[in-house]
């Protein structure tokens, strides 16, 4: 099993904000700095705690969007209307603000270096910040990415995985709400079709990592299965409207 | 939207989890008390409101509710028939 169990009381931590950088719109990476932070595996996320100055307190859980960096921690969120901690995160966060940090947690959808073989990871919307760990710390192994975005504006580390997929990752991008003019990539929400012609194939027993809303988690995560991938290598993270 | 579109899953509550039992428990295989299927923690549904609510992804029993209040937590785990992890 990936992961042994971590004795000790899981504590929270106080973080600082190193740097803030604009992905898109809606949507920014926030850069910590966490003294005592233990590392993490790509995959792993971490619940942001904020407290009120009258006590009130709310606590989300983010995905880690970079592999583990000494005492940094980045997490890309992206601003949902009424959300109670990713509006502070996405709008007013500036670097030395503190604020409480727990983690790293899960060891179910995190990336395991070990498993022979490709690696199909699918993201749909900001469901692309777990996967964008493990795309920066996958080294030689052979990884197809399928991303399904509303825009191209809505494209998170849309420089860098143009840069990634010239240096050989396999990118396969769908823009499922409007396309820019001459767009020739794929324009349709991902289905067994779309998945039957960019996923490696399953006899190659493939682990697919499958992150975003729900509604995207489980048509992917249903039509690998009907293609005749093993259900035991389909891992999947739901990201809800609530933030996680 | 259906109702089971705002669901996120057991990963949601990896942190609360890992504090109050002191060891990662996404990967714990807990089996449902309604129908005794049995899976990892990861993959529940879970709801939140004013706390968590996980319920099974089979048939949509209530397994746990988690209520924090302060420095408080309140486990409510009657639909879990049992929770098997790593011993140590």
């Amino acid at each position: 099993m990936a992961g042994a169990a971590v004795l000790g009381r899981l504590g929270w931590r106080t973080a600082t904000i190193a740097d803030v950088k604009p992905e898109t719109s809606r949507v920014k990476t926030i850069v910590f700095d966490v003294p005592g932070w233990p590392g993490h595996r790509a995959g792993q996320h971490v619940d942001v705690r904020l407290t009120a100055d009258d006590g009130y307190q709310a606590e989300r859980s983010y995905s880690i969007a970079a592999p583990a960096d000494d005492e940094r921690v980045e997490l890309t969120v992206e601003n949902v209307d009424d959300g109670e901690v990713s509006p502070y995160l996405t709008e007013e966060a500036r670097a030395g603000d503190e604020l409480e940090i727990r983690g790293p947690v899960g060891g179910y959808f995190v990336w395991d270096a070990d498993h022979p073989g490709r690696v199909l990871l699918a993201g749909g919307g900001s469901g692309i910040v777990p996967l964008m760990a493990m795309i920066r710390q996958r080294g030689q192994v052979p990884t197809t990415l399928l991303y399904s975005a509303r825009t191209l504006e809505d494209v998170i580390y849309r420089e860098e995985l143009e840069h990634l997929q010239r240096d050989g990752l396999d990118v396969v991008l769908t823009l499922t709400r409007s396309q820019p003019e001459g767009w020739t990539g794929h324009s349709r929400r991902v289905d067994t079709d779309l998945l039957a012609e960019v996923a490696p194939p399953p006899d190659g027993r493939p682990v697919a990592f499958v992150c975003g809303p729900t509604p995207f988690v489980e048509a992917v995560a249903l039509a690998l299965v009907e293609l005749g991938h093993d259900p035991g290598l389909v891992k999947t993270e739901r990201f809800g409207p609530t933030g996680t | 939207m259906k109702a089971a579109d705002l669901a996120l899953d057991g990963n949601a509550a990896a942190g609360i989890l890992h504090a109050v039992y002191g060891a990662e428990m996404t990967l714990a295989v807990g089996t449902c008390d309604a129908c005794a299927s049995a899976g990892p923690v990861g993959r529940v549904r879970l709801y939140r409101s004013a706390g968590l609510v996980l319920r099974c992804p089979h048939c949509d029993a209530v397994l746990m509710k988690i209520v924090t209040a302060g420095e408080r937590v309140w486990i409510d785990s009657r639909g879990l028939r049992t929770l098997e992890l790593a011993a140590g």
